[in-house]
């Protein structure tokens, strides 16, 4: 049984600003997604990445204006895969346990099918009944990527997916992006430089304090929002 | 899938990681254990005084025992991010709080029931024809405790200094459930035992209010 993902997902972020105390995380950053792009993210440290991907998936509330999404019912959120930091799973569940669970929370059909479907895409058939506490970093992060695609959401957010991958995890990743761009899913990657998992996107933005400073569809290029992120 | 069956599948994994590693179980139970007996030396077990205090006592070791248990129960959540998964996937967010309150009372009983036999034979305390009574007391005060711990265990885990924070927030808090409880208990142990149905009221109007407040606002415990 082939799982159709979900149609993809446009967004909107209108004159953002996320605040956490006396510090801007977001400031007046406005940008429109298309659905079906998948956009790199760049930025140093602390430009507001990760709380753009956090807003993007509604687990943060942005302190002033607003995000739209196209492509999905009035006043409803998406259900969006989530890929960030930390794994997002159980260390004291199995891989198979921990996907069955969050299948059952996102009331996934013939989920077990489906977790086996997932485990064996990302290379982890073998392993599936081993705790997760037992895994290596990349065996987390494919995990943590299983567990995204569940639901076959149209809209996936990677932050910083490649971060603490060796070289083998990183073409391995990078190869599995491009699968999931060429479905047709709105993708939002963040990145802090020029590597195997940036060449995927089809569009490039960099942030800095916050804000949108360059973009390749307003004429920057890819090697320049990269360049001046990674420095 | 809906608030209860969310709920429901929530409940599961903390039963099934908590026994798979058994933490809170086995650190409560030994703690508990240490204070019924530490107090087991202060009072004479063949005096009123022992009927009296004892239950008092016992309700002051399930509190400090209790707030041992709430506090990993989201900050367990914070160590691989797992709350935002969770908020990902579930339809409501009231169903991490029930899984949670569900899971804490599901443990705190478990280890006051262990401990009830014990507490009887070092206290010289009779409570056969009130068992019944003496577990609802126990699952209403255990339900009051969790439902206002959890709640707390929730606002504590995003503070700065959550150690200090949780149990500064929960001793006054539930100081009216664990009045109630104590009374309740010492009714159903004394040489004539009888039920304190305002007590039992009490109770169960607290758990109620609560957590129709969480239910309301629970949602905002969670938000970053």
């Amino acid at each position: 049984m082939a799982w159709a993902a979900e149609p993809s997902i446009g967004l909107r972020f209108e004159k953002v600003d996320k605040r956490y105390g006396a510090v801007y995380a977001l400031r007046n950053l406005t940008l429109a997604i298309a659905p079906g792009e998948c956009l790199a993210l760049a930025g140093r440290n602390g430009s507001g990445k990760t709380t753009l991907l956090r807003i993007a998936c509604c687990l943060t509330r942005p302190t002033r204006g607003s995000l739209s999404f196209s492509g999905v019912a009035e006043n409803q959120n998406p259900k969006a895969g989530f890929v960030a930091h930390a794994t997002m799973v159980y260390d004291e569940l199995t891989a198979e346990e921990n996907l069955l669970f969050f299948a059952k929370l996102l009331g996934v059909a013939n989920r077990r099918q489906r977790v086996d479907e997932l485990l064996c895409e990302v290379g982890l058939g073998e392993r599936k009944d081993s705790l997760v506490r037992t895994f290596s970093r990349g065996m987390r992060q494919r995990v943590a990527i299983a567990r995204a695609l569940l639901a076959a959401p149209g809209l996936l957010l990677f932050d910083e997916p490649a971060a603490g991958l060796d070289p083998e995890a990183t073409i391995w990743l990078a190869g599995h992006l491009a699968k999931l761009r060429d479905s047709g899913r709105t993708m939002l990657i963040s990145l802090h430089g020029q590597s195997e998992v940036a060449r995927l996107a089809t569009r490039a933005v960099r942030l800095d304090a916050g804000g949108v400073v360059a973009d390749t569809r307003s004429g920057a290029t890819f090697q320049s929002v990269f360049t001046f992120a990674g420095e | 899938m809906g608030l209860l069956s969310n709920a429901a599948a929530l409940l599961g994994k903390e039963v099934r990681t908590e026994f798979r590693s058994r933490e809170l179980l086995s650190t409560t139970m030994v703690f508990v254990l240490i204070v019924v007996v530490l107090f087991s030396f202060t009072f004479d077990p063949t005096t009123n005084e022992s009927h009296r205090f004892g239950p008092g006592l016992l309700w002051l070791a399930f509190l400090f025992a209790a707030s041992l248990m709430l506090q990993p129960c989201f900050l367990r959540e914070q160590v691989n991010d797992t709350l935002s998964a969770l908020r990902l996937a579930v339809s409501d967010p009231f169903a991490i709080f029930l899984a949670k309150i569900g899971a804490n009372t599901l443990f705190l009983l478990l280890t006051e029931l262990l401990m009830l036999p014990v507490f009887a034979a070092l206290f010289n305390v009779s409570f056969r024809g009130e068992l019944p009574g003496i577990l609802l007391a126990f699952f209403l005060g255990s339900l009051g405790i969790s439902v206002a711990g959890t709640a707390l265990a929730a606002i504590s885990a995003q503070a700065r200094m959550r150690e200090l924070l949780l149990p500064l927030l929960l001793l006054p808090l539930l100081a009216p459930i664990l009045v109630a409880s104590t009374e309740v208990t010492v009714s159903l142990m004394a040489p004539e035992p009888f039920m304190q149905w305002k007590g039992i009221g009490f109770l169960a109007v607290f758990d109620v209010v609560f957590l129709t407040a969480l239910w309301l606002f629970g949602e905002y415990l969670l938000e970053e």
